[in-house]
């Protein structure tokens, strides 16, 4: 019986539980041993002109080596200059790079701050106690200018961020205004959406150690991969790529934040470079909450027209994308909500457009679904607007316009291919393990008795879109050295996901040799020099598929010795996957084992190294039902149940999979309920800790009930899909429509993110008294 | 000023800033790196140790404060190269993805069982109502502390 | 992340202690269990020379029985407080408060003195004892007196005790009758209350409703006068000054001072019928950092946190099971 598809405890975790992970803050190695520390000075305001930068109580402070800004950035190629004379830029949506001329974001800054927390200088220091102390006393000078808060107030274009840029938006896509598809519709709803800024918190912030010696510049970094860091640190430190290695050690979590590495991480890098010294930083939580970016931050408008018999004609929304003050992604993120507006329906007309604007916040990225989830809340949102509007129960109205099993692979309007799906019976499976009906029955009675604590339940079904860069493909490098063990190197970089138990699976079901003798290495250039990481749910359809890949190549290659060593034809020649022995078939005396055929090649290893590159992307769907209470009199949400199937297809182990579901499931539930980044009028952060910010904990979430519903793709040889953001992407908009679906009968409509007590209670009021009048 | 402090059942004496958080004793001066720091608000629990067989956030605890006082940290829970129930049944029961959160979930847990060996799953999200996780949505932690529950009484 | 640097010194008694901030005065502070301090002091908004540990003073950690009064020492903890049969028996509502301090970690290092002089009122512990009419004890050069708790609190973290004086004991009479309730009102387990209330003896205090931990006199003397629970109830928000906070606004604080005025009564009237079980309402202490915010602090500023103001769910619950969550009956 194969191993895939059973529940495998992981090979990871013996040594993170007893001895502890080593991340890069734990790093504890001859290259760093004396290394300095570093500490940012950030700017406390959030859009200021720097008019002067006084260094010299810090610099004599005990234990400081050197207080750099940008002055001392003269081994680099300069920041541009603020009047935009700095070249063209991609001002389109193409991938997620910066845009760059006018719109370019230097290391320390320049002569402008564009938000809180924005790196200004960076003290180094014997200890990091001594750090802290000397950077209170680096002394800027700030010049105010008016702050740009919120997407609405960029929009107006009353304050340029990048003055030189003439605008406040750097990409757009503009929605058509065309009304023609809805006017033929009988029922028309128009609602406008907040998907509001989050916060990723990965439980480790930002961490970079670096080090020069004999020439070559060793960055150790918390991050999603370590071949992009490395690129990208080519590029800012114009140095060749020989001359660079990335380590990546244990991540304590990245959620697409930790892609790549950021412009904090690469001015440390620069430092030990410029210093001669060996340095470490490792953020503080108050500074990974105004300095890491952060996700969503998406107002929309969304407009939805059909017929009376629930059946969907047309669909427009039409998004502001706050970037924060620098568009590092430019137009990526709003460009796939746009790519997946119409999620899991037939709907003939959709229209789907975005404008970024640039905001001084901190600057906006990939977070768990980028992208994907903002799409998703809008069309649920709508859908079930659209069913309020006409008396139909949300889940008949999806149930009416859902693209059917049969029409796979489906195109959608807006140029996504659907490879498999089958959201019906995604929904019947979930709607029946929640016990729909009896759950309508239930809020019923609550209603009728006028109960204090209404019940609301909320459904979602959803698609999303995994491995989009599947083209781009993903490495492994698989060797099987002569004692017959394996090291599988990967492109893939696991910060939680377990992929070194499930790599270490595939090994053990293509070459029968036991996982406890494979080795899984991921992180370092040196010794992976090409891959492309962990992001975007990639890594099994694309890393795995990888691995498949360079097993059945190590597998033939096996084959050939083994026949040489039998005498054998090779297509006599069998590996069996139980005892992992070579065999002649038909002849069991005759065997030999891994190791023995590895030393038997001249090199004394079997080695297979392979990109596995796929044509197209992945398209995940479940449906998730959530049951809410609300206390009437205070505006109080309470999960009660949430109930899933996020199908993935083909589940390589269980425990992976679910563990996966639980924590996106956690997250989306997070920005329903309780997460919001804040801004007071003068760009002043108000959640800039975990005191303040609402980051979910075990007493809001119930446990979860996940059911299993495995739908295959064509797309890679093993059949899958990605899971990682699905859990995601389909809670955050079943709980909101949850909480919206306990106030029906007061006549509310709706109620934006986070549901806090305040924000319920105040549309519950305002219901109250409406209804009153 | 000078501390000395047992940790894991070691001693350790040394010379330190008065000011010198526990959570920093333990990483830089023991060395013992697995206790992670999470925030600066003595919110996200990650740093929790024992200090004399209870539950305490090392970063607001001063190693002043500590000297004289018996630390335990998560690898000074195994005992013979045997893991403790707790961390047996985190890695039975999928508790931890990234790890981050896990030492001072572990030793939340650990401190969590001995006040209150049958605990229900309500108690068990409430009693960690102190730690914060980013990865697991707390599912499998709940159940590993439920599990070791199991085992320990 | 890191205090500014300051010179450590443990008292090693009360006396000693005293002596220490007399030589000290202003450039001293004393640490009980560190957790409303050392978080001050972490974010640099405190930033004492000379800090003196009073962990050593265990003769100061003590709770026992004087007949008409409980007499607790102010370096008990909130997890000793929490779990004292004796308080169990004679002030539930004050140990079933300390339970909702914050989180098991915090609870074995915070101290019911420390959380009394610190003088947050977003904090659990002072309102039970303002609602309780403890008396505190406190030591000083000029020896011992003793203080209403009704003048202690002189507003946001300002009491009438002297920068030399250490809190020694509070003492608390035994209530007149079993019923009492304990409401916390907030987002999450770990967070401050938005707004709580203690009730006990037909006094009420609020949490998080002002500067200073209020008694709702208004509602005692219409529950004096004979009014209903609900009647007593809407006045609760008379003679509060709520902050605005990223949380809550003042009208949805004093709004929800109304509600769990109301609930409190309500639950408080059905104990002393049935002598409930103790631990049966959730409860949350308040942040510390709304009140920092609200003074243009965007830094949290102390360490009692949270708190569990619903019973987690999980599979199986049964509906209608209401009374196990810890609400007052509808």
């Amino acid at each position: 019986m194969s191993i895939l598809g059973t529940r495998v405890i992981r090979t990871e975790d013996p040594r993170l539980l007893t001895a502890g992970a080593v991340y890069v803050d734990d790093l504890r190695i001859p290259e760093l041993s004396g290394a300095a520390r570093v500490t940012f000075v950030r700017s406390p305001i959030a859009h200021a002109r720097i008019t002067g930068i006084d260094t010299t109580q810090a610099s004599r402070e005990p234990g400081v080596i050197a207080v750099l800004t940008v002055a001392d950035m003269d081994d680099l190629v300069p920041p541009p200059p603020d009047d935009g004379s700095g070249g063209e830029g991609d001002g389109g949506e193409g991938g997620p790079v910066p845009i760059g001329g006018a719109w370019a974001e230097p290391l320390l800054a320049a002569d402008t701050v564009r938000y809180v927390g924005e790196p200004v200088a960076v003290v180094i220091t014997d200890g990091r106690y001594q750090g802290e102390d000397a950077a209170d006393l680096v002394s800027v000078d700030y010049d105010p200018l008016p702050a740009v808060v919120g997407p609405a107030a960029a929009a107006s274009g009353e304050v340029l961020l990048f003055p030189a840029a003439g605008t406040n938006v750097p990409a757009a896509n503009e929605v058509s205004t065309d009304d023609t598809p809805f006017s033929g519709c009988d029922v028309v709803v128009e609602q406008d959406i907040v998907n509001q800024r989050v916060a990723c918190m990965p439980m480790e912030g930002r961490a970079t150690a670096a080090a020069v010696a004999g020439g070559r510049l060793t960055v150790w970094h918390s991050s999603q991969n370590a071949q992009l860091c490395r690129l990208i640190l080519c590029g800012a430190l114009s140095m060749a790529p020989d001359q660079i290695r990335v380590v990546v050690p244990d991540v304590g979590g990245g959620f697409g934040a930790k892609v790549g590495i950021d412009r904090d991480a690469i001015i440390v890098a620069w430092a030990a470079r410029k210093t001669g010294r060996a340095l470490r930083w490792a953020e503080t939580r108050s500074e990974n909450l105004v300095g890491m970016t952060q996700g969503r931050a998406q107002l929309q408008h969304v407009k939805i027209g059909g017929s009376r018999d629930g059946r969907i004609q047309a669909y427009r929304i039409d998004i502001l994308q706050d970037t924060g003050a620098y568009p590092r992604v430019g137009g990526f993120l709003p460009g796939l909500t746009c790519l997946m507006a119409p999620g899991v329906y037939d709907i003939p007309e959709v229209q789907a457009g975005f404008r970024v604007v640039v905001t001084n916040a901190t600057p906006i990225h990939a977070y768990r679904g980028a992208g994907r989830p903002e799409a998703a809340a809008a069309i649920e949102r709508a859908v079930d607007l659209f069913a309020a509007e006409i008396g139909m129960d949300p889940a008949e109205v999806r149930r009416r316009n859902f693209i059917p099993a049969g029409k796979f692979p489906f195109q959608t309007k807006t140029g996504a291919l659907y490879d498999s799906g089958d959201y019906e019976a995604a929904l019947d499976k979930v709607l029946a393990a929640a016990g729909y009906a009896e759950l309508r029955a239930e809020q019923q009675r609550r209603r009728a008795r006028g109960d204090v604590r209404q019940l609301g339940i909320g459904l979602s079904t959803y698609v999303e879109i995994t491995a989009a860069d599947g083209g781009a493909g993903e490495t492994a490098k698989i060797e099987v050295a002569d004692d017959g063990t394996a090291t599988v190197y990967t492109g893939s970089s696991a910060h939680g996901q377990g992929h070194h138990t499930a790599w270490a699976m595939l090994v053990q079901d293509e070459l029968g040799i036991p996982m406890d003798q494979v080795t899984v290495l991921h992180g370092d250039t040196d010794l992976i020099p090409v891959g492309v990481g962990t992001y975007a749910s990639r890594s099994l359809q694309l890393g795995g598929s990888a691995v498949h890949k360079a097993a059945v190549e190590v597998k033939d290659e096996a084959r050939r010795q083994a026949a040489a060593m039998l005498e054998a034809a090779e297509a006599d020649v069998v590996l069996d996957t139980v005892t992992g022995l070579w065999q002649v078939r038909g002849d069991p005396d005759t065997s030999l084992s891994w190791g023995q055929v590895a030393g038997h090649t001249s090199g004394g290893s079997l080695i297979a190294d392979v990109r596995f590159t796929a044509d197209l992307p992945t398209f995940p769907f479940g449906a998730h039902v959530s049951v809410v209470e609300v206390d009437i009199e205070t505006g109080q949400v309470t999960l009660l149940r949430h109930v899933t199937v996020d199908d993935a297809g083909p589940v390589l182990n269980p425990i992976l999979a679910e563990g996966q579901r639980h924590g996106g499931i956690a997250q989306g539930a997070a920005q329903a309920l309780l997460e919001e980044v804040l801004y007071d009028a003068d760009g002043n952060p108000l959640t800039s800790t975990l005191a303040d910010y609402a980051a979910i904990s075990a007493t809001e979430l119930p446990s979860f009930e996940l059911l299993v519903s495995e739908t295959p793709t064509t797309v890679n040889p093993l059949g899958v899909k990605g899971i990682g953001e699905a859990g995601t992407i389909g809670a955050t908009p079943a709980i909101q429509n949850a909480v919206t679906d306990a106030l029906a009968h007061l006549g509310i409509r709706h109620i934006d993110m986070p549901a806090t007590p305040q924000r319920v209670w105040t549309a519950i009021n305002a219901a109250q008294k409406a209804g009153k009048q | 000023m000078k501390v000395d402090l047992t940790v894991n059942g070691k001693d350790i004496t040394a010379d330190v800033e008065d000011r010198m958080l526990l959570v920093h004793f333990l990483r830089d001066v023991a060395n013992l790196t697995a206790t992670n720091i999470g925030c600066d608000t003595t919110s996200c629990g990650a740093c929790t140790v024992l200090l004399d067989g209870e539950s305490v956030k090392s970063c607001t605890v001063l190693a002043a404060q500590a000297s004289g006082h018996d630390i335990t940290t998560v690898e000074g829970l195994a005992s013979h190269g045997e893991m403790h129930p707790v961390q047996r049944a985190f890695h039975a029961e999928h508790g931890l993805q990234c790890g981050f959160c896990t030492p001072g979930m572990v030793m939340a847990i650990v401190s969590l069982l001995k006040e209150n060996p049958h605990p229900t799953e309500e108690e068990v999200r409430t009693g960690l109502e102190g730690n914060l996780c980013r990865c697991t949505g707390y599912h499998n932690i709940v159940r590993a502390a439920l599990a070791a529950a199991e085992v320990t009484s | 992340m890191i205090p500014s640097s300051f010179t450590y010194k443990r008292a090693g008694s009360a006396e000693e202690a005293l002596d220490l901030i007399a030589e000290h005065g202003e450039d001293a502070k004393f640490l009980a269990g560190g957790h409303s301090l050392l978080p001050l002091m972490k974010l640099r908004l405190a930033a004492p020379e000379v800090i003196i540990d009073l962990s050593g003073l265990a003769d100061l950690s003590y709770i026992a029985d004087q007949g008409s009064h409980v007499a607790i020492g102010a370096l008990t903890r909130h997890h000793d407080v929490e779990h004292s049969e004796l308080l169990g028996r004679q002030l539930p509502l004050l140990a079933h408060a300390a339970s909702r301090v914050g989180d098991p970690q915090i609870r074995h290092r915070g101290t019911i003195g420390g959380s009394v002089a610190h003088a947050d009122p977003a904090s659990d512990l002072p309102a039970v004892l303002l609602a309780l009419d403890a008396i505190l004890v406190a030591c000083g050069p000029g020896g011992e007196r003793e203080i209403e708790i009704g003048d202690f609190f002189q507003g946001l973290f300002e009491t009438t005790l002297e920068p030399d004086e250490l809190l020694t004991e509070i003492r608390v009479p035994k209530p007149a009758s079993a019923g009492w309730s304990f409401q916390k009102f907030a987002q999450r387990g770990l967070d401050w209350a938005i707004v709580g209330c203690a009730a006990q003896d037909g006094k009420v205090a609020l949490v998080n409703m002002g500067g200073t931990p209020l008694r709702a006199t208004a509602v005692e003397s219409a529950l004096a006068g004979g009014a209903s629970p609900a009647e007593a109830a809407a006045h609760a928000a008379a003679g509060t000054s709520a902050a605005d906070d990223i949380r809550a606004t003042r009208a949805y604080r004093e709004h929800l001072a109304r509600v769990l005025v109301a609930r409190a009564l309500t639950e408080a009237n059905s104990r002393s019928l049935s002598r409930t079980p103790r631990h049966a309402t959730p409860t949350h202490p308040p942040p510390l950092f709304m009140i920092a915010a609200r003074f243009g602090w965007y830094l949290p500023v102390s360490g009692h946190h949270h708190g569990v103001r619903r019973c987690g769910a999980g599979r199986g619950r049964r509906w209608g099971t209401m009374e196990a969550c810890g609400y007052a009956a509808r």
